[in-house]
């Protein structure tokens, strides 16, 4: 899987009370969450995210609870996919499972700006630079986490096991 | 070669001989739980998922524990999904408002979860339950709704670090205390992924409350869980408790660690998390007189009997600051039961403090004591993340329920041997 799209850098540790405080945890709606995704971070960040757009991160991107309303508002914004130095593991998990793919790739956060054109191929496991012509290895989705995404994420996954069984 | 608590609880449960670490296993589950916020998506993914009942309706329980008794009509609405569920499924596992308490110190209490167990709740302090000895961990909504659909979950042996605590902790000094010391060190992602297995003759000194607090946090740590192999004192507390029998399960002597990190108990003081991340740790003495205006004790880490002991060692006879709110929230009905019947409740309301029903609210700046623009909080919880508690410009510094009983009276961050003296906070044991 390869998707393209315009960059937004964040830091590193982002949590995810910052990413959908819990006052808005009164809803599983994805649009209600994502009106207020990153309000705590940089309220200016929602609203410059577009459909299609990429979210280029730190280190341990995620942490904190496990509420999968963090994943689902961030792709309810509009974002296509996340590469960060490294992700929570919770956070990890929640992303795939919602259909939110996520690449762990140290070079991009460093090298990716803000509005930068970029590329993310999972399976490779590699973001491309468009903007500026360079290329960060990372690390592919491992094959299980492949798996997962083939079968559509974590509900068909258990549909086509159900039913085998 | 020999294997680590961690992974021989994880082979048992996967039916093999042994796992490794990076390994991903198909492992059995013997409880899982969600809790009000959680549980409506888990339930909606659960019957999207089409398999119409849940593996056994004797290892599921939902737990209203967050914005509870609920706080706006939205609330209450994702607290009447979860009930209409429970209804139409017939689980016996329920704990409704007037009989719920913070699900991870409630289900330990009902004995839910035992030595040797594999148990996933969709809530991130689920590792809570490693002080029993049991691998526990913490998911989303739809992982949940996996293990409760299948009675399995996929999951990726974690590699393990040792721990090991020795000498006696100085008055004062609390599992809350070791835990944070350990974050303050190792930092906020500094167990990623792995284990934290906790160890040594330190443990001995510690209560049973003392220890939770201290698994509880390993996911401040970014762990996937904290656990600690049981003794005497931990099969003295499971034992009248559980509700299934339990296996012991320990370490080989040739176990293999990805580290094994010592640390000195008897040299740790009183310390402090100040804002705005868990691993930002700091002595009390270094922060001590940053003036408060609100201090909670409960939560899931800190809302035990002895927390609320030690706290109204702390109280009696003396009075909140007048510049500052203290809350206490025992975690369940069960520990508020006990608190009143020692006389505690008396001592909180005496000095000034409100006193709630068991609520989740505060530490996740839900509901029950909100912070305003630029308030300061010391909060005996386990996150002080930007926004966590109330306005984004509030800051929480977290600390042991002493640290925080001392603040509540002088107003100003402080050490309790400053209001008390220390040998009133010298262990008995």
């Amino acid at each position: 899987m390869i998707i393209r799209g315009r960059a937004h850098v964040v830091g590193h540790h982002v949590d995810t009370d910052v990413i959908i405080p819990a006052r808005y945890l009164v809803t599983a709606d994805a649009a209600e969450l994502a009106a207020h995704v990153f309000e705590d971070l940089d309220p200016t960040l929602r609203e410059r995210i577009g459909g299609g757009d990429i979210l280029v991160a730190g280190e341990n991107f995620g942490q904190g609870s496990s509420r999968e309303h963090a994943p689902i508002a961030i792709k309810g914004a509009g974002i296509a996919g996340v590469a960060a130095i490294s992700f929570a593991r919770i956070f990890y998990r929640n992303a795939f499972n919602i259909g939110l793919p996520l690449l762990e790739c140290p070079g991009a956060h460093g090298g990716v700006r803000d509005g930068d054109e970029v590329e993310i191929d999972f399976g490779a496991g590699t973001v491309r630079n468009v903007t500026r012509g360079e290329r960060y290895g990372g690390q592919p989705i491992p094959q299980f986490m492949q798996q997962l995404v083939d079968a559509g994420g974590i509900v068909p996954y258990v549909r086509a096991r159900a039913g085998r069984s | 070669m020999g294997l680590t608590v961690t992974e021989k609880i994880l082979a048992a449960h996967a039916g093999a001989a042994a796992v490794r670490p990076g390994e991903i296993i198909d492992c059995g589950v013997d409880f899982v739980f969600a809790n009000d916020i959680t549980a409506p998506l888990t339930i909606r993914e659960f019957q999207r998922m089409g398999v119409g009942r849940v593996f056994d309706p004797d290892r599921v329980a939902f737990v209203l524990d967050h914005y509870v008794p609920n706080k706006d009509i939205p609330s209450a609405n994702q607290a009447k999904i979860t009930r209409e569920f429970v209804r139409a499924h017939g689980l016996p596992h329920f704990y409704d408002i007037g009989r719920a308490g913070i699900a991870h110190v409630l289900l330990a209490e009902e004995g839910f979860v035992g030595p040797g167990d594999v148990f996933i709740g969709a809530d991130s302090h689920t590792c809570n339950h490693g002080a029993l000895g049991a691998f526990a961990t913490g998911v989303g909504s739809s992982d949940l709704a996996a293990a409760m659909a299948m009675g399995r979950l996929w999951l990726r042996v974690p590699e393990t670090v040792r721990y090991v605590f020795t000498g006696r902790p100085r008055p004062w000094v609390t599992g809350k205390d070791l835990v944070l010391s350990i974050i303050g060190t190792i930092g906020v992602d500094g167990a990623r992924y792995g284990a934290m297995e906790f160890t040594g003759e330190t443990l001995a000194h510690l209560t049973m409350d003392e220890r939770f607090s201290i698994t509880n946090m390993a996911i401040e740590a970014g762990a996937k869980n904290g656990i600690m192999e049981p003794d005497e004192r931990t099969l003295a507390w499971i034992t009248p408790r559980a509700r299934r029998p339990f296996r012991v399960v320990r370490s080989d002597p040739d176990a293999v660690y990805a580290d094994v990190r010592t640390i000195d108990a008897a040299a740790l003081e009183p310390v402090v998390s100040a804002p705005s991340s868990p691993g930002n740790v700091v002595p009390v003495r270094e922060a001590a007189g940053v003036r408060v205006d609100q201090c909670f004790i409960g939560t899931c880490t800190n809302g035990r009997i002895e927390d609320l002991r030690t706290a109204a060692t702390i109280l009696a006879g003396r009075t909140v600051h007048r510049d500052t709110r203290l809350l206490v929230i025992p975690a369940t009905p069960a520990i508020y039961r006990q608190a009143m019947d020692e006389g505690l409740i008396r001592i909180f309301l005496d000095a000034g403090a409100a006193v709630s029903t068991s609520t989740c609210g505060p530490c996740i700046g839900g509901h029950m004591g909100v912070l305003a623009e630029g308030e300061v909080c010391v909060s005996t919880s386990s996150r002080n993340f930007v926004g966590r508690m109330g306005h984004k410009t509030s800051r929480v510094y977290l600390s042991n329920a002493a640290v925080a009983a001392a603040t509540a009276i002088t107003g100003k961050l402080t050490h309790p041997s400053d209001v008390v003296g220390e040998a009133v906070g010298a262990r008995a044991s």
